[in-house]
């Protein structure tokens, strides 16, 4: 390249192409009044977003209360959670800032600027007027933490190992401080709210779905016909009803069908509800990346003697799955998007505690703010995870192979 | 060695033939089990409480009303039909939120695509915006915040003059029919086929002999000369319109919609049309570029590539997704619930917290929203075969 520029440069004889013109103007007429449906068309909007942006900032800096949300950030976030026994949430939240920290350090890239946009997230928390002294505090506390992983982590990549291993035990380790078990004082579920029950419904269902999700894949790509013909069943007809009538499902009839052996509360229920429902949707997912594996691998599999769990296990599955990441990013952003279906099987999820909000007689008048903000997070938390996912892909190359 | 091995057979427990019958049976026998399981706890604990399973409640007497009905319903009629109104107000939500979504969801799509930097940066963020935010916080926003948020009916807001936004429902104009308007309809559907079949035969004269043969005039033409004649038999016209006033108590004429289906349908619209917009931009970006440039080779203007070159190539694309997407809107207008927009989630609801009866209501909605699914998805397979490529 640099090359050719030289000798373009040296050559008197070859000329270089002419430099199109570049220009405020130039650009509007290319971009906005290049013909006159152009011209309407860009008048149009124009109007639309003036319109709309002009209407917002006013409702936003004039009109709205914001006060709602700053007396009720703590119900929105963590719900009922006891006060006295918000630290170990928090802590959750550190060990997850370091371990984004770490993995921020080793594969820079996308994890690098998740950390940085979570980081950012928490700058801007801060720096809200009305946030009580004592998150700020942890919240500092917890850009340290990413700041200390990142630094550990740098360019080891011995560490990633372990850095893995972390994530997963993340689940369990998350679950037990929330509730307890004994060690610490039990926090019943029924007090588990806010944002902090929408995302933990959402990884429930994710963790829990997944294994059932490859059988039932498996299943359906099965020769045996019951096997096959029972998960066929199974993804259609969960694919088939909404979500509402398996949340009403696992609500009203899952005590009935359990009888008086298990007793489970209405979180669980809605996890399992969740868990059924999710399971179908990447039972679908997987099918697709079975398929995409050419019938030489299934063939080499066989000619080198491996038994059919094998086989699945160490030639058919890890290169399914990494073929259908993305999908499955797409179809949790989904479940995290649906997880606000609770609030009308009656949990106070972020959605649940906005609506018994509003119900206030104090905060009368303030569903905008409230439901406004529960948007803003979603759409806060949709879009990060929307670039990982799209990062991912390029990352993994899927469909460039 | 070799003879040893020759003389004892294959265990069972190793034979190919027996192993995938014996998982079968196990299998089957486990799920049988599951079922017994649960279908034994459920009879016994519904025993427990003294009720029993069965599906003769559909015949008593609904003691409930509901607000939006397209059919007569009174609190005097039966369960089931208060299930068909249900049913058909699902329906209505389904159909013109397919309908919207689908127009709105074309054009964001193709300003997503157009070379207007504003139009394509609006559809942009509104895309973003949609999709990224739950469906039900939407409904939440447009329920609580705006729809319920107008004045009250004496106060209600004006709009052209002739739709009023109120508390209790949006007002619009409409037509009441008049005695003559099945005439009407007749002559119109018998204009509409001989318009169909008269610019197909006056189109294939053209394609034949090169001439004009003004295939658009014949079928416009035809339409109205089937109008005209309508008018002649009845001498009246096919509908009144029927504007709202505010009157004593409420609105008097025009169509009231309540705030609940308002604010479902904006939503469920606003919602889907942002992923159909996707949908059609993957679609036209799928067709090959060289196309494009063929058809302005040949001269022809952009709006024509866009309805003649790229959308019939598009569309085979696009169907498989879009079909989802519509199956996606039918399952999502189940959140009605939430906003007492009764459907047939919420006259489920009703019904059970009346009857207690959970297993045979929840069974029932399950099997409508499977019948509407299987019922759409076969609509749309078939328009899906029709609209593929015919290789030669």
């Amino acid at each position: 390249m640099n090359n050719e520029n030289n000798s373009r440069d040296t050559h008197p004889s070859i000329i270089s192409p002419p430099k199109p013109p570049i220009g405020v103007l130039k650009w509007l007429t290319d971009n906005l009044f290049s013909s006159w449906i152009n011209t309407i068309l860009t008048i149009l909007f124009a109007g639309i977003s003036v319109f709309v942006l002009i209407g917002s900032i006013e409702w936003i800096f004039l009109k709205a209360d914001w006060h709602v949300i700053a007396v009720n950030l703590k119900l929105l976030v963590v719900g009922q959670y006891p006060v006295a026994e918000l630290w170990r949430i928090w802590i959750c939240l550190t060990l997850i800032s370091l371990l984004m920290g770490l993995s921020c350090g080793i594969w820079k890239g996308a994890m690098g600027h998740l950390t940085i946009a979570v980081a950012v997230l928490y700058l801007i928390v801060i720096s809200l007027p009305f946030v009580m002294l004592e998150t700020r505090y942890w919240l500092l506390g917890n850009i340290a933490a990413m700041v200390l992983g990142y630094l550990i982590g740098k360019n080891r990549f011995k560490l990633m190992k372990f850095v893995l291993i972390g994530w997963f035990l993340m689940f369990p380790v998350i679950i037990f401080l929330l509730s307890g078990f004994g060690v610490f004082h039990h926090v019943g579920t029924n007090l588990w709210g806010g944002f902090l029950l929408t995302l933990l419904i959402a990884i429930v269902a994710i963790v829990c779905s997944f294994p059932i999700g490859v059988l039932l894949a498996l299943g359906r790509r099965s020769k045996l016909p019951i096997v096959r013909w029972f998960s066929i069943c199974y993804i259609e007809v969960i694919r088939g009803v909404p979500l509402i009538t398996i949340l009403f499902v696992a609500q009203l009839m899952l005590p009935l069908f359990l009888g008086n052996t298990i007793e489970i509360d209405n979180v669980i229920r809605a996890m399992v509800g969740f868990t059924l429902f999710t399971a179908a949707y990447l039972a679908e997912n997987i099918r697709g990346g079975l398929q995409s594996i050419p019938r030489g691998q299934f063939e080499a599999a066989e000619a080198l003697g491996l038994s059919a769990t094998f086989k699945m296990t160490f030639i058919i599955l890890p290169q399914a799955l990494r073929a259908v990441i993305p999908a499955m990013v797409g179809s949790f952003i989904g479940i995290f998007k649906d997880t606000s279906l609770v609030a009308i099987v009656g949990l106070t999820d972020i959605l649940g505690m906005g609506k018994n909000i509003i119900s206030n007689p104090e905060f009368l008048g303030t569903q905008m703010e409230v439901f406004v903000f529960v948007a803003l997070v979603f759409l806060i938390f949709c879009n990060m995870m929307s670039y990982a996912s799209r990062r991912l892909e390029s990352a993994l190359g899927v469909g460039k192979r | 060695m070799n003879k040893h091995s020759s003389s004892t057979t294959t265990p069972f427990w190793r034979d190919k033939r027996v192993i995938p019958v014996l998982l079968q049976i196990i299998f089957a026998l486990f799920v049988l089990l599951a079922g017994f399981f649960f279908a034994s706890n459920a009879l016994s604990s519904m025993s427990q409480i003294g009720m029993s399973f069965g599906y003769d409640f559909l015949g008593k007497m609904a003691s409930f009303d509901i607000g939006d009905k397209f059919i007569d319903f009174s609190s005097t009629d039966t369960y089931a039909k208060a299930f068909l109104v249900g049913i058909l107000n699902t329906l209505r939500v389904a159909f013109i939120g397919i309908i919207l979504a689908t127009i709105l969801g074309f054009v964001v799509g193709v300003s997503r695509l157009s070379n207007n930097w504003l139009a394509r940066n609006v559809a942009t963020v509104y895309v973003e915006i949609f999709r990224n935010t739950p469906l039900l916080v939407q409904i939440f926003i447009w329920f609580y915040a705006i729809f319920l948020s107008f004045p009250v009916i004496e106060k209600s807001l004006n709009v052209f003059g002739f739709i009023y936004f109120s508390n209790r429902g949006t007002v619009i104009p409409w037509f009441d029919l008049t005695s003559s308007s099945f005439i009407w309809f007749i002559a119109l559907l018998i204009g509409i086929i001989i318009s169909g079949v008269a610019s197909k035969i006056r189109m294939k004269q053209q394609v034949d002999t090169g001439k004009r043969k003004y295939p658009i005039v014949w079928a416009v033409g035809s339409i109205l000369v089937a109008l005209c004649v309508a008018w002649i038999v009845t001498s009246e016209s096919p509908l009144l319109l029927s504007m709202p006033e505010i009157g004593a108590r409420g609105f008097a004429g025009g169509y009231t919609i309540g705030p609940g289906f308002c604010a479902l349908l904006v939503a469920l619209v606003m919602y889907t049309a942002a992923y159909i917009a996707e949908i059609v931009r993957g679609g036209i970006l799928a067709v090959s570029k060289g196309q494009v440039e063929a058809a302005k080779a040949l001269g022809l203007r952009s709006p024509t590539i866009l309805r003649l070159i790229i959308l019939p190539q598009a569309i085979r694309i696009i169907i498989p997704p879009l079909t989802s997407q519509y199956l996606n809107l039918i399952k999502n207008s189940s959140l009605a619930a939430a906003v007492a927009y009764t459907e047939l989630v919420g006259v489920g609801i009703t019904i059970l917290s009346q009857t207690g009866k959970s297993v045979e209501v929840i069974s029932i909605v399950i099997l409508v929203y499977l019948a509407m699914s299987l019922f759409t998805s076969l609509l749309m397979n078939i328009y899906n075969k029709y609209s593929q490529l015919v290789e030669r």
